[in-house]
């Protein structure tokens, strides 16, 4: 979710694997059956669509790599052009691969968007800053759908700017057959331990990875307090020397290929990889976990706002938001579409942990403030900067003076030696 | 004065797409959040002088190897026939041609514990060797990255050098490696200054290597200042102020090699 640029890329080299979809990946005789399946659209308003018809509307909707259904699979619908065929309305489709990027875009201005799709976290950053507008609700009946615990959340506590999308977990993914300690057993402490020492990798953006220690500690995913952070930071420190490496998508390609036993991941893609191999096993700890929600918003810089709150009512269609919860797997906060799923994915531990586990022991982030933030970052950057000697604040304005001298000095010389070669 | 216009169209676009840039890093640098003048993001960068230690260090490295690859290579492919020179210059561009993330990528997985390399060490009998994730491997990322950027500039100097200089140095009595030293070095100078330029200005400010071979443990300028703008931390006044100071160090070094160009050579 975080990170999407290298799947694109391993995209082109692993198109035929990827064939087989998230879903069926545990019962292999049944999954034939499921790809002929045609998925079809109804909708259930098919008069509130047509408002915009011919008037040349187009609409900009800047979205996550590989988060939508695109009719790539034979049966599936895409869903952009879906809409298009429906409404008539332009669909401009361009892809993000971080929050961080979708911010600096947003922040930097001159990008007219008129769909988003943030995390939570980002999504309060967002609203605090007023990049972010009200939705008008009457506009998007389809709201009735998203299930009752994914409303009002901590990000957006009276639910007016957004609409979930999609949801998922943190968890961890091993390599079953070389690490034998039970399933039952496996917890955030596995990424401590020293017996897999070199066989461990690690997020390499500072949330997540913060996320994981101050778990281990205790302490909330969304503290602020200085102490905890270091605290916190010492964790990570003292991993540092038994991770093989910090990565984002790279955790793809490597766990697949088995070059590393342990990571982290979100669970969603780590469904993806378990299909390629079959040794991995994926385990969200019992001692909870982060649970993050992606959804829907509309910027405050939106040109179509209306045109906009129709893609949203439109991706919340019970068939659109299955056909894109089956293409992406990560978990659907979609009542209708959760009830299309298969049995086995409804009943899966990994895609949709029972509701007592989410409500007692899964935290969905909020923003920090601007000091936390601050403070993280600068101790993630410590962190992985192996020495870290206490510096002179005047050492590079001092350097910069140097280098200053340094070039008229050159300068001189250079003035000098010209004019003896006129003689 | 007709020459004039027809640059203009050259110049609009530096001044938009160089200068305008510029200037804002410069203001971006030199500005806190509310536009007051601020010294204070130049003096933090402070802190990460072990960052910009291990770049320099690094892309010197690399650019180091860099030359001593590339000379001879450079030196034989202007010897030879010039419907071979063509074919050969050809295969140094081939790996041009493909995406630079990608080459990239394909280091990752032959370097992986698992990977092509390490399996073949492990036929031998040599055991998994650590490869990947090391800073040894960020070099290595660097000079495979920009090898040809070291060769071309090289080989167009060497070209133009005329045979019979060789021949007349040894007529004078020139052994062949005071050759080398004496005509041959001296003649490529400004392939030489112009190579390690070539090499040392992108090794020394990529960020993308140090990520994808170096594990994401071997900071490089290049992420640091990627952090301050994508990272969670949206910082643009540190990271203008990052590069601010690393054009610098790049505008130093480039005066110092250019001290060596030719003409002040054959003054010494």
């Amino acid at each position: 979710m975080k990170n999407k640029i290298i799947p694109l890329i391993m995209a082109s080299f692993t198109a035929i694997s990827l064939l087989t979809s998230c879903s069926s990946s545990t019962k292999e005789n049944t999954d034939e059956d499921d790809e002929i399946s045609v998925q079809t659209l109804t909708v259930s308003d098919p008069e509130y669509y047509t408002r915009f018809k011919d008037k040349g509307i187009s609409i900009n909707v800047y979205n996550w790599g590989e988060y939508i259904s695109t009719g790539a699979d034979e049966g599936t619908l895409d869903v952009n052009s879906e809409f298009e065929k429906l409404t008539g309305i332009k669909v401009n489709y361009t892809n993000y691969a971080t929050n961080e990027e979708l911010y600096a875009k947003l922040k930097g201005g001159g990008a007219a968007y008129d769909v988003i799709i943030p995390s939570d976290y980002m999504i309060s950053k967002m609203i605090n800053e007023k990049l972010v507008q009200p939705l008008d609700m009457d506009n998007i009946p389809n709201f009735k759908y998203i299930m009752d615990n994914f409303r009002n959340q901590a990000y957006d506590p009276s639910n007016e700017y957004s609409v979930p999308y999609t949801w998922g977990t943190v968890g961890i993914i091993y390599d079953e057959t070389m690490i034998d300690i039970p399933e039952e057993d496996i917890d955030w402490d596995l990424l401590w331990n020293e017996d897999y020492a070199d066989q461990i990798l690690m997020f390499d953006n500072p949330r997540d990875a913060f996320a994981i220690a101050e778990l281990m500690q205790g302490y909330s995913l969304n503290t602020e307090n200085p102490d905890e952070l270091e605290d916190a930071a010492r964790k990570l420190r003292q991993q540092k020397k038994i991770v093989q490496g910090y990565v984002m998508d790279e955790i793809f390609d490597k766990m697949g290929a088995g070059d590393a036993l342990i990571a982290p991941y979100y669970a969603g893609d780590a469904l993806t990889i378990l299909d390629e191999n079959e040794d991995l096993n994926f385990v969200v700890p019992k001692s909870g976990t982060n649970l993050f929600i992606d959804a829907m918003c509309i910027p405050s810089s939106a040109r179509q706002k209306e045109a906009a709150e129709m893609y949203i009512n439109f991706m919340c269609e019970p068939d659109i938001a299955f056909a894109n919860i089956d293409y992406i797997c990560y978990s659907t906060p979609h009542q209708a579409a959760f009830d299309m799923l298969d049995e086995d994915v409804r009943e899966s531990h990994v895609s949709y942990p029972d509701s007592q586990f989410i409500a007692d022991k899964t935290t969905v982030f909020v923003n920090l403030s601007d000091e936390a933030n601050l403070q993280m970052q600068n101790l993630w950057t410590e962190m992985k900067s192996a020495e870290d000697e206490t510096t002179n604040k005047w050492l590079v304005p001092i350097f910069l003076m140097f280098c200053i001298l340094l070039m008229i000095l050159v300068l001189i010389r250079r003035h000098i030696k010209a004019k003896k070669d006129i003689f | 004065m007709k020459l004039k216009y027809f640059s203009a169209p050259y110049l609009a676009w530096m001044i938009v797409f160089i200068l305008v840039p510029l200037l804002m890093i410069a203001y971006f640098a030199f500005t806190s959040d509310n536009g007051e003048f601020t010294m204070k993001y130049i003096s933090d960068v402070g802190q990460y002088a072990n960052i910009f230690v291990r770049s320099i260090w690094l892309s010197l490295i690399a650019t180091a190897i860099c030359l001593v690859i590339a000379y001879p290579i450079a030196f034989i492919l202007s010897r030879m026939d010039k419907h071979k020179q063509g074919t050969m210059l050809m295969i140094v561009m081939l790996p041009m041609w493909m995406n630079f993330l990608l080459r990239t990528y394909a280091w990752m997985t032959l370097l992986g514990n698992n990977g092509i390399i390490n399996h073949i060490l492990g036929m031998v009998g040599l055991g998994p060797v650590k490869l990947i994730n090391t800073s040894g491997a960020v070099v290595l990322g660097m000079v495979y990255n920009y090898l040809p950027f070291m060769i071309l500039p090289l080989y167009s100097v060497m070209e133009k050098i005329d045979k019979s200089l060789f021949e007349a140095a040894s007529d004078l009595g020139c052994s062949s490696v005071s050759t080398l030293f004496r005509v041959v070095i001296p003649l490529s100078m400004p392939g030489i200054t112009s190579g390690i330029t070539m090499v040392f200005v992108p090794a020394i400010s990529t960020f993308i290597i140090s990520r994808m071979l170096g594990g994401g443990s071997n900071l490089l300028i290049g992420d640091l200042i990627e952090m301050q703008f994508l990272g969670n931390a949206y910082n643009p006044h540190l990271g203008a102020a990052i590069s601010l100071v690393l054009m610098v160090i790049i505008l130093v070094i480039m005066t110092v090699m250019n001290q060596f160009d030719p003409d002040e050579q054959v003054l010494m």
